[in-house]
């Protein structure tokens, strides 16, 4: 029986519907230590005294510990995946509001709470520059030096650059868009702003630090067990086997629990302490550790008279805050797909990852992408508008057709971006013109659609275990956030050895024995992962087949494996171990034109349709309808998809409609879910969420990824559906009714004056 | 700071506890390694800590421990018995109205709540019942299809 295709329950639903599911948030050890951590007040600065006496002296207080006891044990303190850039507790100078300075030790953590405000810090505060573009000019430069990690060739290029904050600098360039547009008729530009929003995790990042005999063990909430264990290698100096990673279920991730977040810092501590350590941050907390890029996206287009764009110029700058984090990363690997799913003869990208002196910014659900389609998705639908051609037919014309090549040369393969655009529009009855209404409530409809390119090239090990009764381990380090990937993987292991998925047990990411995965991000896991448990579950029947053959029994025939190891061994005896790695084929883009033939094995497509209404008087939207399509190839677990499809449309709404982090002079002033909004039960309208038919042939059983694929496009389709019902277009997020509102006055010649 | 001693029904068993001033109910329940309530927000928002005290549902976060001496107090794991799941935490499963599972507890024990009150609650009263529980990975369509699951099976 086929059990990849089948809906069934997710593997971890019972322990999650008795409470009893594993979480590091719960994780204790004896003769444990809280650590608190004390952070920066200000932006920028240098810091000139640090009074730890008062807090050292307070009643239960383990220790106190700050840079220069970090560098006892790690002399040069700085990571980060792109660069080294990241200091574990601030030394000398800090960079951003919230940024860690000195941490406290307890045994209560309430006493560690209470002992972290009496911690006296003076700075010097320097000149501080938070927006991307201001930022560029490098007027107000935020680190001396730049110092890329030499994990990536391409940031090589960047080693000891100074007096500068662009951190990478990513072009593309394909055919000859000066030319084009110097010989077009119909030019539009426009820019676009995404603002700062977060990933909020409901189980905030938590790292438990455990000293052994034989090295040390990080029980952790994090994405990248493989990551953090050789970057914690890499700082002590010691082989990757003596620091060992342990992670159960993550309350949430979304990206931004990739990389390091606590781990560098609880190691140390953990060491210095010589006992368990455990920092679990708040959700005020969150707020500083990493966020999604807010970005500022110029974009240009060269367009003919029947509606073809001939080209298309696209400038992003994404804010990465005050460290790279995963960046320059977000900024190449996303930045290459800015101008959108279209076919365009001429283009031309250059995409900026700046420092600022904000808190950090990384992975957030989409890896970048949502940002991209926010501009270039807005920015064609006013190019339709404004040529008078239906959006949809205007996309139809435009959009990259199955084996076209993509901007950056790598032909469309297996990419149904024709049929998810048709899906959206028969939902929405898109032929069937809409009444718009003609009260104070008026009524339109926008779709947006965009593209993902799978980040590349990156490797997923997995190993399958057939044990003598006939039962089944899967031991991988790809991570069940809540995604669903620990029943997706149990369903590939038992289509290839034609069991029950029950039979299968899933061993959770732990680096002494679940070996080596880049990580759980970008959607890869399905793809990547799904490949190595197909290939070692191949491997595994394969051996089981030899050991048959060893054992004399007769080819061919279906003994079960019990039997088998019975028969070879004589009794209830031995292993089969089946094991494989995928790693995709890639071509790095050209370093002068970004042009690569082979820049990524899958392309990832979501796209959104959206009926609402918009109340003139107030600027509140209400939605009618919200239609979710995505390319994901052929669902391994079909309900489990639906749910993706729908929860990412979800965070895509808060997104688009209410989250912003407000900040004034770095400082952060929403850092709670009491005025930070995220969706809400009341907030979700009429929903439908659709797998367009179709299969990814080189991925394993025809799928690919999906979890970010429907955050892509909610938030253009709905600006585009208020230009429809008003005639009013928005240029930055989130589109809050104060936004519509003061849009409509400024279209109707009486804008909203402020008090002074 | 003066530790208390305390004495309260968990789950239907008599229970005492020593507990410090400052100790909310997430301190208190960790003490029995009670672990479906969970600290989130830390501000009674998500609801992702929550309990039920004499009836009533309470947030964990903002309720000190102190409180609960004399009373009584239930949380998810009580909703197993015998190693069978409750009609409400079945429906749960069946429907798939869960992701990463943080906030799952708190919805279960919110939507057992409600359906005492109110056994055939329409869309718009679940909604209103659920409203003070937040779900990051936008679970809400399938928690809706779950309470009213778990009202059909009641």
């Amino acid at each position: 029986m086929n059990q990849v295709g089948r809906s069934i329950p997710r593997v971890e639903a019972r322990a999650k519907v008795t409470g009893r599911a594993e979480y590091i948030h719960h994780f204790t050890l004896p003769h444990m230590l809280y650590g608190k951590v004390l952070r920066s007040t200000v932006a920028h600065g240098r810091i000139k005294t640090i009074d730890t006496a008062a807090a050292k002296a307070h009643s239960g207080v383990h220790s106190v510990v700050t840079a220069s006891d970090i560098m006892k044990i790690v002399p040069h303190p700085y990571y980060g995946p792109a660069f080294h850039d990241q200091p574990i507790l601030a030394v000398d100078k800090v960079f951003h509001v919230g940024q860690a300075v000195a941490v406290v030790l307890a045994e209560d953590p309430h006493v560690a709470d209470a002992a972290v405000q009496l911690i006296e810090v003076e700075y010097e505060e320097l000149p501080a520059v938070f927006d991307e573009v201001e930022a560029a000019k490098n007027e107000i430069v935020v680190h001396d030096e730049l110092k890329p990690a030499g994990t990536f060739t391409d940031l090589k290029h960047l080693v000891g650059r100074k007096n500068t904050n662009i951190a990478l600098d990513f072009q593309l360039k394909r055919g000859d868009p000066d030319g084009a547009f110097a010989a077009a008729n119909r030019v539009f530009e426009h820019t676009f702003r995404f603002p700062t929003q977060l990933a909020v995790s409901f189980e905030p990042f938590v790292t438990v630090g455990e000293p052994r005999a034989d090295g040390l063990t990080l029980h952790t909430a994090s994405q990248m067990p493989s990551f953090v264990r050789l970057e914690i290698a890499r700082l002590l100096g010691w082989p990757e086997n003596k620091v060992r990673i342990r992670v159960p279920l993550l309350g949430g991730g979304f990206g931004a629990k990739t990389y390091i977040k606590l781990e560098a810092l609880v190691a140390v501590l953990a060491l210095i302490a010589k006992r368990p350590v455990k920092i679990a941050a708040t959700m005020e907390e969150q707020f500083y550790i990493i966020n999604n890029h807010p970005a500022t996206f110029r974009i240009k287009s060269a367009v003919s008279d029947s509606g073809r764009v001939i080209a298309r110029e696209c400038e992003v700058w994404w804010n990465g805050g005050a460290f790279a984090d995963i960046g320059p990363r977000v900024s190449q690997k996303s930045g290459f797909t800015a101008s959108g799913p279209y076919d365009i003869e001429h283009v031309k990208i250059d995409s900026y990852e700046i420092y600022t002196n904000l808190p950090p910014t990384g992975a957030v659900r989409g890896f970048g992408i949502p940002q991209l389609v926010w501009a270039y998705e807005s920015h064609t639908d006013i190019i339709a508008r404004d040529m008078g051609i239906d959006p949809v037919e205007f996309r139809r014309m435009n959009i990259l057709r199955e084996g076209r090549p993509h901007a950056t040369g790598t032909d469309m393969r297996d990419a149904a971006i024709d049929k998810v655009l048709d899906t959206i529009a028969d939902e929405m009855n898109w032929k069937i013109p809409l009444a718009r209404g003609e009260g104070k409530t008026r009524r339109g409809r926008g779709i947006g659609i965009g593209i993902k390119a799978s980040i590349s090239p990156t490797a997923s090990v997995a190993i399958v275990n057939i044990s003598a009764d006939g039962s089944i381990t899967l031991s991988m380090s790809t991570v069940d956030m809540g995604q669903g990937s620990d029943t997706i993987m149990s369903q590939a292991a038992a289509d290839v050895l034609d069991v029950d998925p029950g039979v299968v047990k899933i061993v959770h990411p732990d680096t002494d024995v679940t070996p080596f995965d880049v990580g759980t991000l970008g959607s890869r896991s399905t793809f990547h992962m799904g490949h190595a448990v197909r290939l070692a579950a191949i491997d595994a029947k394969k051996k089981l087949e030899a050991l048959a053959e060893e054992a004399g029994l007769p080819k061919g025939t279906n003994y079960p494996p019990s039997e088998i190891f019975k028969k070879r061994y004589g009794m209830q005896a031995g292993n089969v171990i089946g094991t494989a790695t995928y790693m995709p084929t890639y071509v790095p883009p050209d370093k002068e034109t970004g042009m690569s033939s082979d820049v990524t094995p899958n392309w990832m497509i979501g796209g959104a349709g959206v009926d609402l209404e918009v109340d003139t008087e107030t600027g509140h939207i209400r939605i009618h309808k919200l239609i979710n399509v995505v390319d994901c190839g052929t669902p391994i677990n079909p309900e489990i998809v639906r749910t993706q499809i729908s929860g990412a449309a979800i965070m895509g709404l808060g997104s688009a409609l209410s989250e912003d982090v407000h900040t004034d002079g770095g400082q952060i002033t929403n850092a709670s879910l009491a005025d930070y909004k995220i969706m809400g039960i009341h907030d979700i309208p009429a929903m439908k969420n659709i797998a367009v038919d179709a299969v990814q042939k080189n991925g394993p059983f025809g799928a690919k990824g999906v979890g970010e694929s429907a955050i892509f496009a909610v938030a253009p389709a709905i600006a585009n559906a208020i230009d429809d019902a008003i005639g009013v277009r928005l240029t930055h997020l989130p589109i809050t009714p104060e936004a519509v509102l003061r849009a409509l006055r400024i279209k109707e010649n009486r804008p909203i004056e402020d008090d002074e | 700071m003066t530790d208390r001693l305390i004495n309260f029904t968990l789950n239907g068993e008599a229970v005492s506890a020593t507990v410090k001033p400052y100790h909310n109910l997430i301190d208190l329940l960790s003490q029995f390694d009670l672990r479906g309530a969970r600290e989130s927000c830390g501000q009674g928002l998500c609801g992702c800590c929550t309990v039920i005290m004499d009836g009533e549902a309470v947030s964990g976060c903002l309720s000190f421990a102190v409180r609960a001496d004399g009373k009584s107090l239930s949380t998810i794991e009580y909703l197993e018995q015998d190693g069978e799941l409750s009609a409400i935490q079945k429906a749960f499963i069946d429907t798939g109205a869960l992701q990463c599972g943080f906030c799952t507890s708190g919805f279960i024990l919110m939507t057992k709540e409600l359906l005492k009150r109110n056994p055939n609650p329409t869309d718009e009263e679940i909604r209103d019942y659920l409203s003070g529980n937040l779900c990051r990975c936008g679970t809400y369509p399938e928690v809706i299809e779950a309470v009213k699951a778990a009202a059909r099976s009641q």
